[in-house]
C-alpha cells in the first residue's frame, strides 16, 4: 500500500473505539502471567545470593532433595550446558547468551546480591520456602564494587577477569570496562574554540527501575519427548522461545510459548529471568513448575536502567547558533557487560544541527542487577545532562529557552551526529507547537518556575508477522505476533479494518502463540503501530486483492476490473459491466465455491521508522524549607507521525512523562554499605502515585512517516525523555539552583538550596 | 497442621473455602476460589492491585488473612458488573481509555466504586488522594482521574 495521503479519507483510523480486550480487562477475565494453572503445577522458587560478589565453593542440595514434597532442584553446574559467547541482535541492544545464563543462574561466582544460585520445585509453596533454606551454599565473599566510577578505578574489585573492553586500546590488565563508543560529527573541540559562550557541567543519574506493576511470571510444562509448552508475561513470546532454546540447548519447535497478557514491561520483561529455571525444574520433576517473583525480587534481581554519570560541554555565538558540543559519559551495565551508552551517546544532541559534535561513553559493569532496557535506553540519562546544559546556555545568552532550541533544530537534511541524515522530522513543528501553546506564556506564582526540555528517540521497525482471515459471514480475525501491553490490538484492528473497509466491530485481533503466527520480534523500541501494523496492512490488502479476484470470478470478468470500495466490489467502470456492488460477507459466503477459505498471512523486516522529537513544558512549586517539589501543570508535545487510536498514543505521552518524572524526583537504587539493595519494594522506592500528579495535557503533531501507509511514528519512548531535565529546569527557575544529580529529592534540595547552588 | 474452614460470601455468593492459617486472602481468592482478577503486585499493601472490600471497607486483601473472612462479607472486581452489564466505572474506563497493560485496573476500580460508595461527589484531588494507594505504572493516572470524574457524574446523574 502507498501512502495514504489524504487522511480525511480515513473511516477507522484517527477514531477512538473500545478496545478488543477492554470487557476482559475491566471485569477482572484477562488471564496475565500467574494467573493460569494446571493439574498437577509444583511451585518454583529461587534461592538468591545473600552477597553482593562471591566466589561459589559449593552447592549441596541434598537435604533440600529430602524433605518430602520437594520435586527437584537445578543448578547452573548440575543442570544447565555451559555455552559459548554469543552476541546476538535484540530489539534496541544486543544480547550475549552466555551472559544471559550466567544470568539466570550464576555459575562460578555471584556478582550480585539476589543473583540466583538454585532454583527449587515443591508441591506447596512452603515446601519450596523450607528447601530453599535447606540449600547448603559455600561462598568465599569477594570485595565488591557498586558504583560506576569506583568500578573503572585502579584496583577495583573485577568481575569478570576475563573481559576484554572493545572500542579501546587493550588495557592490559583485568578491567570491569566492557566497552567505549565514540560519535563524532565535525571537530567538536574547535568548535568549542569558536564559541562566544561556553557552558559545562557535571551531572549524575542513578538506576531506576521499570516498575511495572505486574512481577514476572511463568509456568512451564515439559513432556518426556521434549515437547514444551510456556506460559508466560513478557514482551516477546519469540523471545522467549528463542533465549530458552540457547539457553537450554532444546529444539525451537519442542518449545511453544503462549503470551499472556503482560502487566507493564517497559523494556523490563524483553529478558528472561524465571522462563529458563521453570522449563529446567519441570524437565526434571515431570509436572507443570510455575514460577512468580516477590517484588523483592523484580526490584533486587531483574534489570533496572543504568545510572551514570557525565560531563556536558555546548558552546555558541552570542545568537545562540551552537558551535560545538561534547558529551563524555559512563554507565552502569550491572553485573554483565550492556548499558545503553551507543543509544545515550546517539541520542544526545540527536535534537540539533550540529556541524561539530563529539559524544563518548564507557560502559561499565559493577555489583549490580544487569541492566535491562527501559522505555528509551540511555536516552534519558544523557538527555537530562545535554538538556539542562542547555537551559544554561539560553539563560547565558540570554536567551528564550525554546527560541534557542528552534535556533539549532535538527530538521530534514540534517546530518545527525551518530550517522544518519534525517528525513522529514517534525521537530521544528514540535517547538512551534510548544512556544504557541498557551502553557508557555502562562503566569507564574512566587516560589514557582517552569521549565523545557526535548527528545529524540529512533524507533524502530523489525520482524513481524500478521494474518488477516476471512470467515464464513464475512467478519474477519486478526493473529498479530506482538504482545498488546498499551492497546495495540485495538489499532491492528483498526488498520485492517480500515484496508477492508468494514467496521472496526467486525474485525476481531488476537495476539497469537509462537506456533500460530510467524516469527516477531518484541513489543519494543516503540515498533508495534509501525512494524506489525505495516504487516497487518499489507495481509488486509491481500485479502482485498483476494476479494476482488472472488469477485470477478463470480461476475465473470477481470480481476483488473474490479475495484473495492467501502467493504464491497464494484465494477472498475462502466465497461466492467453493470453488477450490484457485492459486499465483503456475500464473497465470504461464496469462498467455498470460488476457490476456498480467504486469508492471508504476512511476515517483513519492516524498514523506515520515523524518528520521534518531543518537547515537554513543566510547571513546578518549590517548598523552599522542606524542598518538596509539586508537579503544578505539565504538557508534552510530541510528533507522532499519525495517531491510529489517539487516546492510546496520548496515553503513552502521559505515562512516560509521569515514568520521568518519577526518575526526575524520587527513584533511585539505594544500597547498605555490604552492597545490599535497601529499598527493594514499592514503600521505599517510590514511583509516583496519583496524588502527586496534575493532569498531563498531551498535544498530537502529526508530521506523517511517509514510508508507513497511514504516517505511523513509534510513540512509546519519546516521552520518557525531555521530564528529566524539564523538571530540573524548572526547579532552577523556581530556586535559582541548578539540581546535578538525581532524584532531586526534598534533602537534595534543601542542600542545594542553602549552599546556593546545585 | 490442618486447614481451617471458612465460610463467607462472595460477590453475593455463600462460598466456603479451607485454608492455612498463614494464607492470605488473595491467596485464598486466588488460588482456592480461582477469582484471579484480583492481582498481586507486591504482597505488602503498596501497590493496590489486590484491592478488594469487606464487610464493604476497602482493604489490600494481600494484607488480610484467609481466616479473617469467616462470617464476612468479600466484593471483588469479579461481582463489579452487574451480570452482563458494566458497572459505569468499568464503561467510562473503556471509554476513556483508562487503562493499558489492565492490571491495575481490577484494584482501581474496586478502590474507586469504595470511594463513590463513600463519596458520590468527589473533588479531583479527593479522587486522587483517594486512589494514591493503587499504583499504575502506565497511564500518568489521567485517563484514569478524567474516567473516575466522568462515572461519578453520570452515577449522580449529571449527564443528559
Amino acid at each position: 500500500m502507498n501512502f495514504v495521503a489524504n487522511f480525511s479519507d480515513l473511516k477507522v483510523v484517527g477514531t477512538r473505539p473500545v478496545r478488543p480486550d477492554g470487557i476482559d480487562k475491566v471485569t477482572g477475565k484477562a488471564m496475565f502471567g500467574a494467573d493460569l494453572s494446571m493439574a498437577g503445577t509444583l511451585t518454583g522458587k529461587v534461592l538468591r545470593s545473600p552477597h553482593a560478589h562471591a566466589r561459589i565453593v559449593s552447592i549441596d542440595a541434598s537435604k533440600a532433595l529430602a524433605l518430602p514434597g520437594v520435586k527437584a532442584v537445578v543448578t547452573a553446574a548440575g543442570d544447565f550446558p555451559e555455552i559459548s559467547s554469543e552476541e546476538a541482535a535484540a530489539g534496541e541492544s544486543p544480547v550475549n547468551f552466555r551472559h544471559m545464563a550466567h544470568n539466570v543462574l550464576a555459575r562460578d561466582k555471584v556478582l550480585y546480591e539476589g543473583h540466583a544460585v538454585a532454583a527449587v520445585a515443591a508441591t506447596t509453596s512452603a515446601i519450596a520456602d523450607a528447601a530453599m533454606a535447606l540449600i547448603d551454599v559455600t561462598y568465599e565473599v569477594l570485595p565488591f564494587v557498586i558504583d560506576v566510577e569506583a568500578a573503572m578505578a585502579d584496583g577495583a574489585p573485577i568481575l569478570h577477569d576475563d573481559l576484554v573492553p572493545s572500542g579501546m586500546a587493550a588495557p592490559g590488565k583485568p578491567t570491569n570496562i566492557a566497552k567505549r563508543v565514540e560519535f563524532k560529527l565535525g571537530d567538536a573541540e574547535a568548535g568549542l574554540a569558536e564559541a562566544d559562550v561556553v557552558v559545562e557541567g557535571r551531572y549524575e543519574t542513578t538506576a531506576v527501575h521499570q516498575g511495572y506493576i505486574e512481577p514476572h511470571a511463568v509456568i512451564a510444562s515439559v513432556n518426556p519427548d521434549g515437547q514444551t509448552q510456556i506460559f508466560a508475561s513478557s514482551q516477546g513470546q519469540f523471545m522467549i522461545r528463542q533465549y530458552v532454546s540457547k539457553i537450554l540447548n532444546m529444539d525451537i519447535a519442542n518449545i511453544r510459548v503462549t503470551p499472556a497478557e503482560i502487566g507493564g514491561g517497559f523494556g523490563g520483561k524483553t529478558l528472561v529471568y524465571l522462563e529458563p529455571l521453570a522449563v529446567a525444574l519441570s524437565r526434571k520433576a515431570g509436572k507443570p513448575v510455575k514460577m512468580v517473583m516477590t517484588r523483592d525480587e523484580v526490584f533486587r534481581s531483574s534489570g533496572p536502567t543504568s545510572g551514570g554519570v557525565m560531563t556536558v560541554k555546548i558552546g555558541a555565538k552570542k545568537d545562540g547558533t551552537i558551535t560545538g558540543a561534547t558529551i563524555d559519559i559512563a554507565l552502569q551495565a550491572g553485573a554483565f557487560p550492556g548499558s545503553p551508552v551507543a543509544p545515550a551517546c546517539m541520542c544526545a544532541f540527536a535534537c540539533y544541527d550540529l556541524k561539530n559534535v563529539r559524544a563518548s561513553g564507557y560502559d561499565v559493569v559493577s555489583n549490580r542487577s544487569k541492566i535491562a532496557a527501559y522505555r528509551a535506553p540511555g536516552a534519558p540519562i544523557s538527555s537530562f545532562g545535554v538538556e539542562s546544559a542547555m537551559d544554561e546556555l539560553a539563560t547565558k545568552l540570554g536567551m528564550d529557552a525554546l527560541e534557542l532550541r528552534q535556533k539549532n533544530a535538527a530538521k530534514a537534511g540534517t546530518k545527525a551526529a551518530y550517522g544518519p541524515v534525517f528525513p522529514e522530522i517534525g521537530f521544528e513543528q514540535v517547538l512551534d507547537a510548544a512556544k504557541s501553546h498557551p502553557h508557555w506564556s502562562a503566569p507564574l506564582g512566587p516560589n514557582q518556575g517552569r521549565g523545557v526540555a526535548t527528545g529524540f528517540w529512533f524507533n524502530i521497525g523489525g520482524d513481524s508477522s500478521a494474518s488477516v482471515f476471512v470467515n464464513e459471514d464475512g467478519t474477519i480475525s486478526v493473529v498479530s505476533g506482538s504482545p498488546d501491553i498499551g492497546g495495540s490490538r485495538a489499532s491492528m484492528a483498526m488498520m485492517a479494518a480500515e484496508v477492508l473497509g468494514v467496521p472496526y466491530e467486525k474485525v476481531r485481533p488476537i495476539v497469537g502463540d509462537t506456533a500460530q503466527i510467524g516469527i516477531t520480534g518484541m513489543t519494543g523500541g516503540s515498533r508495534v503501530t509501525f512494524a506489525t501494523g505495516m504487516a497487518t496492512v499489507q495481509a488486509a490488502e491481500k485479502v482485498v486483492d483476494e476479494l476482488k479476484k472472488r469477485a470477478a470470478m463470480i461476475w465473470d470478468i477481470s480481476p483488473e476490473a474490479v475495484d473495492w470500495k467501502d467493504g464491497e466490489a464494484v465494477p472498475a467502470g462502466a465497461n466492467a459491466g453493470g453488477f450490484d456492488p457485492m459486499p465483503l460477507a456475500a464473497i465470504a459466503a461464496k469462498a467455498g465455491k470460488t476457490g476456498g477459505p480467504i486469508g492471508s498471512e504476512v511476515s517483513i523486516n519492516a524498514q523506515g521508522a520515523g524518528a520521534g522529537f518531543g518537547a515537554h513544558i513543566c510547571d513546578v512549586e518549590v517548598d523552599q524549607e522542606t524542598g518538596h517539589v509539586k508537579i503544578l501543570r505539565y504538557t508534552a508535545v510530541q510528533d507522532v507521525g499519525k495517531a491510529i487510536h489517539p487516546s492510546y498514543v496520548e496515553g503513552q505521552i502521559q505515562g512516560g512523562a509521569v515514568q520521568g518524572i518519577g526518575w526526575a524526583l524520587n527513584e533511585e537504587y539505594l544500597y547498605d554499605k555490604n552492597g545490599r539493595m535497601d529499598n527493594s519494594g514499592f514503600l521505599d522506592y517510590r514511583v509516583p502515585v496519583a496524588s502527586d500528579l496534575p493532569m498531563i495535557e498531551a498535544v498530537l503533531v502529526e508530521v506523517p512517516n511517509k514510508r508507513h501507509p497511514f504516517g505511523v511514528r513509534g510513540v512509546g519512548e519519546v516521552p520518557i525523555i525531555p521530564p528529566l531535565a524539564a523538571v530540573a529546569n524548572a526547579i532552577k527557575a523556581a530556586t535559582g539552583v541548578r539540581m546535578h544529580s538525581l532524584p532531586m529529592s526534598p534533602p537534595k534540595i534543601v542542600a542545594a538550596i542553602e549552599s546556593g547552588k546545585g | 497442621m490442618s486447614k481451617i474452614h471458612v465460610t463467607t460470601t462472595v460477590n453475593g455468593e455463600p462460598a466456603e473455602f479451607l485454608c492455612e492459617v498463614q494464607d492470605s486472602l488473595l491467596d485464598v481468592l486466588r488460588d482456592q476460589l480461582h477469582l484471579t482478577g484480583s492481582k498481586e503486585g507486591c504482597g505488602s499493601g503498596d501497590c493496590g492491585a489486590c484491592s478488594i472490600t469487606l464487610d464493604g471497607r476497602l482493604v489490600c486483601s494481600c494484607l488480610v488473612l484467609g481466616v479473617e473472612a469467616e462470617g464476612k462479607t468479600i466484593g471483588t472486581i469479579e461481582g463489579l458488573a452487574n451480570g452482563d452489564e458494566l458497572h459505569p466505572l468499568q464503561r467510562k474506563f473503556l471509554e476513556h481509555a483508562a487503562l493499558q497493560c489492565g492490571f491495575c485496573t481490577p484494584g482501581l476500580l474496586v478502590a474507586t466504586k469504595a470511594l463513590l460508595d463513600a463519596n458520590p461527589n468527589p473533588t479531583e484531588t479527593e479522587a486522587r488522594y483517594w486512589l494514591a494507594g493503587n499504583l499504575c505504572r502506565c497511564t500518568g493516572y489521567d485517563k484514569i482521574i478524567r474516567a473516575v470524574m466522568d462515572a461519578a457524574a453520570e452515577m449522580r446523574g449529571e449527564h443528559a
